[in-house]
């Protein structure tokens, strides 16, 4: 996978290890195909949110508290004319319909898992290649991240959020911190073995800087794996974001996400428990996605992992 | 052995010691006076002078952390400001809940995901190993408030087979007990199945290929011998890994589980306290679950040694 080739004026450099035929593969893999049409469907429902409901997510009406699902109910205008508006997904305590506020909740949702992955991998990037590279930095961040990760993630999460306001920037935050010491075990894992590739050692003895060492020449080797961790990373922080707000600890609860929406439906669960199934099953439906996206690019990008777990 | 546990219990010190700067320097980060944060919002200015005192926030950061390690290693874990008494004592009430929805889990969990494991992986290829792999797949995407919600609809309400919330402690009758604890340990132990089965399967997989295997196959012993002995034995190290690492979920699942359920454990203190913005509180019960997973994967390096005598330190 990593074929030398000479340039001369600048040492040797690796060839990357993807490749353009990987993507003809990816897209032959069912579960890559299964996972991006589902992933696809929801990012354009949460971003063509204001065209597919004519409600508002944050609308309290307190005439139409706790519809069933289908509820049809009629809509005085000022002008007295009469329409008929249905709640396909009925509605919650305070009358904000669910299906309205789960279709906005995509955007939150994906974003989340977005973000997170985005900043996991670039930090942790950042932190494995040091850890990796620099040898006296190696015992003390590496000792520093067993400590976090001796934390149980959630856990972590879940105090991080209580030391600042709640919102969606500490929301993200307190997913990422407890996401870093796993790609940066990684990142460091693949740095120690790619240093002593021949083809390093000879980049090494060529009089290649450091910089493009790493960057030319250590860095590619880390990308597969870091694609797929990403992945995951997403999978969990949607998951994650959505048991914060569901436990109240998380976005405040007038903003439309999932989670929230079925913190909103813990009270009244015994008598309309569509509240909390119809939101948990597009949640469930999202990470599946996610996840069986991170599965065939792992069978794909870096065969060797499909043999670990 | 016993000098290889006296290292490995030592090597979980400065583990555990990053952990505890960690957890302390988590109040620090938050802006403006800690003695005002840990004192409440209903606090006087003399509660907040003799906070701050007490807790010795006037001397240098290294002096009031090592006052801090003093104060826990004697089992001093502070005052709740919330619940208005030790947080050592607030935790000795709670860990009973949680203890018996942990050992339940976690005993449901090995008794059918093993097996399942084992059968995947015999029947490779097959719709059996194909629902096994599915199933896993799903385990780890359904949240497991979701599963909580839909457990107690279909069995609760619909059914009405059993309880919908609540714990009963097991001196007021074991059904009670029981019958409470069944919802709460199937729906944490979901995501946990799906983990234990999915490289049980792998693990046994890898070990069916060896020669031994055919070997002992062509010696004619029987293949459930063949299964257990030969191969689950040889494919149990990683199993115990898993088993072990799976522990952080089991703990952020009980944190959720508890909620769902209404279970007054240390998962329920947890996110009572971080609402309530009970720091000592949170501090400590975050300490305690840290110093549970190290010590369970401690427990787990040392099985090493009698699942494979091979390993020796």
């Amino acid at each position: 996978m990593t074929d030398v080739v000479a340039l001369p004026e600048q040492g040797l450099v690796a060839v990357r290890p993807i490749d353009r035929g990987m993507f003809a593969r990816l897209l032959r893999a069912p579960t890559v195909v299964a996972g991006i049409a589902i992933l696809c469907v929801i990012a354009l429902a949460g971003i063509a949110a204001p065209l597919l409901t004519s409600f508002d997510p944050a609308a309290i009406n307190p005439a139409s508290r706790n519809q069933k699902p289908g509820a049809v109910m009629t809509v005085r205008a000022d002008d007295g004319t009469k329409t008929e508006v249905r709640h396909w997904l009925g509605t919650d305590s305070l009358g904000r319909d669910v299906y309205t506020r789960v279709v906005y909740g995509a955007r939150t949702s994906l974003a989340v898992g977005a973000l997170v992955a985005l900043f996991s991998v670039a930090i942790g990037l950042c932190i494995g290649l040091a850890a990796g590279y620099v040898r006296w930095l190696d015992g003390i961040v590496m000792r520093f991240m067993d400590g976090l990760m001796a934390i149980p993630a959630i856990l972590l999460a879940i105090a991080l959020v209580s030391l600042s306001s709640a919102g969606l920037v500490a929301v993200i935050v307190a997913i990422v911190v407890p996401e870093v010491p796993r790609v940066v075990r990684l990142v460091r894992s693949v740095v120690l073995s790619v240093r002593e590739e021949p083809y390093v050692e000879a980049a090494v003895a060529a009089g290649t800087p450091g910089p493009t060492l790493v960057f030319r020449h250590i860095l590619p080797n880390t990308l597969p794996p870091l694609i797929v961790q990403a992945t995951y990373i997403a999978a969990s922080a949607i998951l994650i974001e959505a048991i914060l707000s569901f436990l109240g600890v998380g976005i405040p609860p007038e903003t439309p996400t999932w989670g929230n929406v079925m913190a909103e439906g813990r009270t009244l669960f015994r008598v309309y428990p569509h509240t909390i199934l119809y939101p948990g099953i597009v949640l469930a439906l999202t990470i599946l996605s996610v996840n069986l996206l991170g599965d065939g690019l792992r069978d794909t990008l870096d065969p060797r992992m499909r043999r670990r777990l | 052995m016993l000098g290889f546990l006296a290292r490995r219990l030592l090597a979980t010190i400065p583990v555990m010691a990053i952990v505890a700067v960690l957890v302390f320097s988590m109040l620090r980060m938050t802006p403006g006076d800690p003695a005002s944060i840990i004192a409440g919002a209903a606090a006087t200015s003399a509660d907040v002078a003799g906070i701050r005192e007490k807790l010795g926030l006037d001397r240098p950061i290294v002096e009031q952390f090592a006052i801090w390690i003093g104060n826990l290693l004697r089992g001093d874990f502070g005052e709740s400001f919330f619940f208005k008494k030790t947080v050592a004592s607030l935790i000795a009430d709670r860990v009973g809940p949680t203890l018996a929805l942990a050992t339940f889990t976690m005993i449901l969990s090995i008794a059918v995901a093993v097996p399942l494991g084992v059968v995947a992986a015999y029947k490779q290829g097959t719709w059996i190993d194909r629902v096994v792999m599915g199933f896993s797949v799903l385990g780890f995407s359904v949240p497991v408030f979701v599963i909580g919600y839909a457990l107690i609809y279909v069995f609760a309400i619909e059914l009405a087979w059993l309880p919908v919330q609540g714990y009963q402690p097991i001196r007021e009758g074991l059904w009670g007990f029981l019958s409470r604890l069944i919802l709460p340990s199937l729906t944490l132990s979901v995501i946990y199945i799906a983990l234990i089965a999915r490289i049980t399967r792998t693990s046994v997989l890898e070990v069916l290929g060896e020669d031994y295997i055919r070997t002992a196959r062509a010696k004619g012993l029987p293949r459930s011998t063949v299964l257990m002995r030969h191969a689950l034995r040889n494919a149990a190290v990683p199993i115990v890994t898993v088993i072990g690492i799976g522990v952080a979920l089991l703990i952020g699942g009980v944190v959720v589980t508890e909620s769902v359920y209404s279970i007054p454990g240390l998962g329920r203190l947890t996110v009572d306290a971080v609402l309530a913005r009970d720091y000592p509180t949170v501090q400590a019960v975050i300490l305690l679950f840290s110093v549970v997973y190290v010590l369970l994967n401690l427990l787990v390096d040392v099985a090493y040694t009698f699942l494979d005598p091979r390993i020796r330190y």
